[in-house]
């Protein structure tokens, strides 16, 4: 009889964050920076069609970077839970917090007991009402759950994101044309190339608006912004 | 889209200024007649389900597509309309594909039938529609479609006893909803309080 051998936790564990590391390393990257208005969400997308950015509820997006079939179920499934809670109970009891606690749950267990933890890392931002201040929450593969302010960045290159904005002004104060600059001029810098207005995803949460506060910026509005 | 503000209990008027027209998306409304409970939920759920299936796919239903799925739903409350309670609603849509508005009604069974030009349904539907039958042109503008949809349901008020008329008093007039290419538009209740107003000093004159 062949003797199962032993793996110490310590060892398993890291072989799998290594794991979902390099996964993540390949994928490209998302930005997301609060400015006077809003939240703006910005990715590098060649794709149309398929998104790296999605409404998840009236003022709640989520973002996802990594292997796309994993985080798609992980956006589906968010949208589950808020469109179910909303109808349960009242649509302004549908916090970002609850969902990225869900979704810390969901990920931080796959990532201990399943043989292989997913390659993902995703944003659940929420704009405030008013005055209420926003919420970035950023969830790792291993489901550990961060509270970010400002700026949040995940995907590939997210540590030279953060280092080109270490250097850099991000005041919430910014307008819209200016936090979409400076986001596009960051993803620029890491990927070496000057993105199109097509190779990217853009979206926004605006504060003003009432009910449901999610907008796509395609590429003609992207233009004139990033222009202006 | 426009409908009354009353509610039925019996002999017994339950609410005076419930609303029967709903906003379901960007695109489409969607009228209730029945018992008021189920019928409320119903428009909620819809609501809901269509919401909910744009941010699933990333693409808004085709105006067939969610004439369907209403159509789905109220077979889903079959077993209950057999025990009284009926759910008969309206489907209003504007449809983005042949550009043109298009409007559903339905049958307690979910069976789902395209209405030309123009519809109405609950207690008073039969007067309110003999109204629009004398009125109705293809080519009518926002204003006059407005005062021949509060004259429907005012002539549906006076035959029906299920129909309530405008409350001058209250100052509660018909919930009115444009549905249009640019999205969904509710009317402004001083211009709906007005097209009441004008109907009544009309009539006010013939009499």
């Amino acid at each position: 009889m062949a003797l199962p051998y032993y793996v110490s936790p310590e060892q398993m564990m890291a072989d799998k964050a290594e794991y979902a590391k390099k996964g993540i390393a390949k994928g490209r990257s998302i930005v997301a920076m609060e400015h006077a208005d809003g939240i703006l969400l910005v990715a590098d997308n060649p794709s149309a069609s398929l998104h790296k950015i999605s409404e998840m509820y009236d003022r709640i997006a989520f973002a996802g970077a990594g292997k796309y079939n994993e985080y798609e179920i992980l956006r589906k499934a968010g949208i589950r839970h808020a469109d179910l809670k909303g109808y349960m109970y009242s649509r302004e009891d549908v916090t970002a917090k609850s969902l990225a606690n869900a979704y810390s749950q969901t990920i931080g267990s796959i990532f201990s007991t399943d043989p292989k933890p997913l390659e993902v890392e995703i944003l659940v931002v929420e704009v405030g009402e008013g005055e209420k201040p926003n919420e970035i929450y950023r969830i790792s593969y291993d489901g550990s759950i961060i509270d970010e302010r400002g700026v949040a960045v995940v995907g590939g290159k997210s540590e030279n994101l953060l280092t080109f904005f270490k250097g850099r002004s991000t005041a919430s104060s910014m307008p819209l044309a200016d936090a979409l600059k400076l986001s596009v001029e960051a993803l620029d810098s890491v990927t070496n190339q000057k993105l199109a207005p097509e190779g990217l995803e853009v979206a926004v949460l605006e504060r003003g608006r009432q009910g449901r506060t999610f907008r796509r910026i395609a590429s003609s509005e992207l233009r004139t912004l990033l222009s202006s | 889209m426009a409908g009354d503000r009353q509610a039925t209990e019996g002999f017994q008027v339950s609410s005076r200024r419930i609303d029967k027209v709903f906003r379901t998306d960007q695109h489409s409304a969607i009228a209730i007649a029945g018992a008021a409970g189920p019928a409320i939920e119903l428009a909620r759920l819809f609501q809901i389900e269509l919401e909910h299936y744009e941010k699933l796919e990333g693409d808004i239903l085709s105006c067939e597509g969610k004439a369907n799925k209403l159509a789905q739903m109220v077979r889903s409350n079959l077993p209950m309309a057999f025990q009284g309670l009926v759910v008969v609603p309206i489907f209003g849509g504007y449809d983005l594909k042949r550009r043109e508005g298009r409007i559903f009604k339905y049958d307690v069974t979910g069976g789902r039938y395209e209405e030309i030009e123009y519809y109405a349904v609950g207690s008073g539907g039969k007067d309110a529609r003999d109204t629009m039958k004398l009125r109705y042109r293809r080519d009518l503008p926002d204003t006059d479609a407005l005062k021949i949809a509060v004259e429907a349901l005012y002539n549906a008020a006076e035959e029906d006893v299920g129909t309530g008329g405008p409350d001058l008093i209250r100052g509660i007039y018909p919930t009115v909803k444009m549905i249009t290419e640019e999205g969904v538009r509710d009317l402004e209740e001083s211009q709906i309080a007005e097209a009441c107003r004008a109907l009544i000093a009309s009539r006010r004159e013939k009499a």
